[in-house]
């Protein structure tokens, strides 16, 4: 029973693996778009990012996605996710990057403005552009700042992957609940909670190394 | 014919008229010193100069060129503005360094960056690496940092920190240095070798302006002396005139204040 309980909490990390990295890799971007976007000099945009963050972060991230993955289906009539779990999968990215990157652009930005403005006004007195400083000058300093409270964020997000369980994506925590409900078992429960720890242990020591590699400038 | 002329500028924060009608021209090789008390004007001034603040009024030239002039259109003058900027170098009260380079990266970055658009840049790239980072030695060599080059600047005394700025503003080869108070930020005991070094320039003939509370260096160093207070000035000249024998009655004030320390 052990060898099929960890081969099916494997398929489920898996699965949970996949919202997780696919997850960051638009949410981050996104979320230093919209960063901009909330700095931005037009105040029409300014206004719509603060609409938007707003929404994202007073809403159940649980009601977003159930609104994304059944929305189209009812309104639209007709469902834009393909069926099965890939379906479901892209639907959770969808809410899930979305969500996120309304998060990490409170962060990006603050990350963005506690970088005094002399080192900006050094980079333009040098004759360099606008993204030379942002990307030679300010990018560094930001990143080392957002570090910790991004090293939250994504934390929170391993756990969040569980979420995907309403709309019956067959991440982690819903390999291990599947044990409970079919087999009475509840130790798999346990078990699972023992991989999330793994997960989120080895992300720790992560963010450790960023932080010390990150520690020969103040 | 002079270097920088610098005509009849205005500039306004909101209500508050910051700088009003002022000219001054200098000559090459000349040193001026700004003096005046705090909120006089003479940090905004400088700051117009190299762009930081675009002055609402006026016009300055360099070199025969019209860098800025406000009654011209604004597409006219911020044409080019990256490039204008670069006959000015600045030197700043806080040194601005970039923490996460080291000294000699301080130095060469802004170098390194306007090297990637030259023409034959992908050819000779580490030819034109090398020698760019050779003239970041020699600089720092200048202000007596051989032994700093791979040091951050969270490692250096403020001092040190601040003649790494000094390198990196002259590393583009400005036509005008400036300085905005730049013992300002400084210990008593370390803004000695920061004017030591700015005396260095001056003997070699550097064109500078500089901002600064330090009387006694002014008189020495400087060609020129302007005296600035409530965003006009009040009197120009050379510095036994200004210094010595002030015909303004605000510029004996300021001057009494500032001997009686």
């Amino acid at each position: 029973m052990f060898w099929t309980v960890t081969q099916s909490l494997l398929n489920g990390l898996a699965t949970t693996f996949q919202i997780f990295i696919m997850t960051l890799v638009f949410a981050l971007p996104l979320g230093l778009i919209f960063a901009f976007a909330s700095m931005s000099k037009w105040k029409p945009l300014r206004f719509l990012m603060q609409i938007i963050v707003w929404v994202v972060r007073g809403t159940p991230l649980m009601l977003q996605l159930i609104i994304i993955f059944y929305g189209p289906g009812l309104w639209l009539g007709q469902n834009i996710w393909s069926g099965g779990e890939s379906g479901r999968l892209t639907a959770t990215v969808v809410a899930f990057a979305f969500n996120y990157a309304c998060y990490f652009s409170v962060i990006f930005r603050g990350g963005i403005e506690s970088v005094p403005a002399g080192q900006r006004e050094a980079g333009e007195v040098l004759g360099m552009t606008r993204s030379q400083i942002f990307f030679k000058v300010t990018l560094l300093q930001m990143i080392k700042r957002v570090v910790p409270p991004m090293s939250n964020e994504i934390i929170t997000l391993v756990k969040d992957t569980s979420l995907a369980r309403i709309i019956a994506a067959y991440e982690l925590t819903f390999a291990g609940y599947s044990f409970m409900k079919s087999d009475g078992l509840t130790w798999p429960l346990f078990y699972t909670g023992v991989f999330y720890l793994l997960f989120v242990g080895i992300l720790t020591l992560l963010f450790n190394y960023i932080e010390r590699k990150l520690d020969y400038f103040k | 014919m002079a270097i920088l002329e610098v005509k009849n500028i205005e500039k306004h924060f909101g209500s508050t008229k910051v700088l009003e009608d002022v000219s001054f021209s200098l000559e090459e090789g000349n040193a001026l010193a700004i003096i005046g008390s705090s909120g006089s004007g003479k940090t905004t001034l400088l700051r117009c100069l190299n762009f930081l603040e675009m002055p609402d009024k006026g016009s300055i030239t360099v070199r025969g060129e019209t860098l800025f002039d406000a009654s011209a259109p604004a597409a006219e003058w911020e044409k080019n503005l990256r490039k204008k900027r670069l006959h000015f170098g600045m030197v700043f009260q806080s040194f601005n360094l970039f923490p996460q380079y080291t000294a000699l990266e301080n130095v060469t970055l802004a170098e390194k960056l306007l090297a990637q658009e030259r023409p034959d840049f992908k050819q000779n790239k580490k030819e034109i690496y090398d020698e760019i980072d050779k003239h970041g030695l020699e600089l720092l060599a200048q202000m007596g940092l051989s032994e700093r080059t791979g040091h951050y600047p969270h490692q250096l005394s403020g001092g040190q920190q601040q003649r790494v700025a000094i390198a990196r503003a002259l590393a583009l080869k400005p036509d005008i240095l400036c300085f905005d108070e730049p013992t300002s930020a400084l210990d008593p005991e370390l803004t000695g070798e920061v004017l030591k070094v700015i005396r260095g320039l001056a003997e070699q003939k550097t064109t500078m302006i500089i901002v600064t509370h330090e009387m006694a260096f002014a008189r020495d160093v400087a060609d020129q002396i302007i005296f600035m207070d409530e965003g006009v000035i009040v009197e120009q000249g050379a510095p036994k005139d200004v210094i010595d024998n002030p015909k303004e009655e605000r510029t004996k004030q300021f001057l009494t204040r500032y001997t009686q320390g």
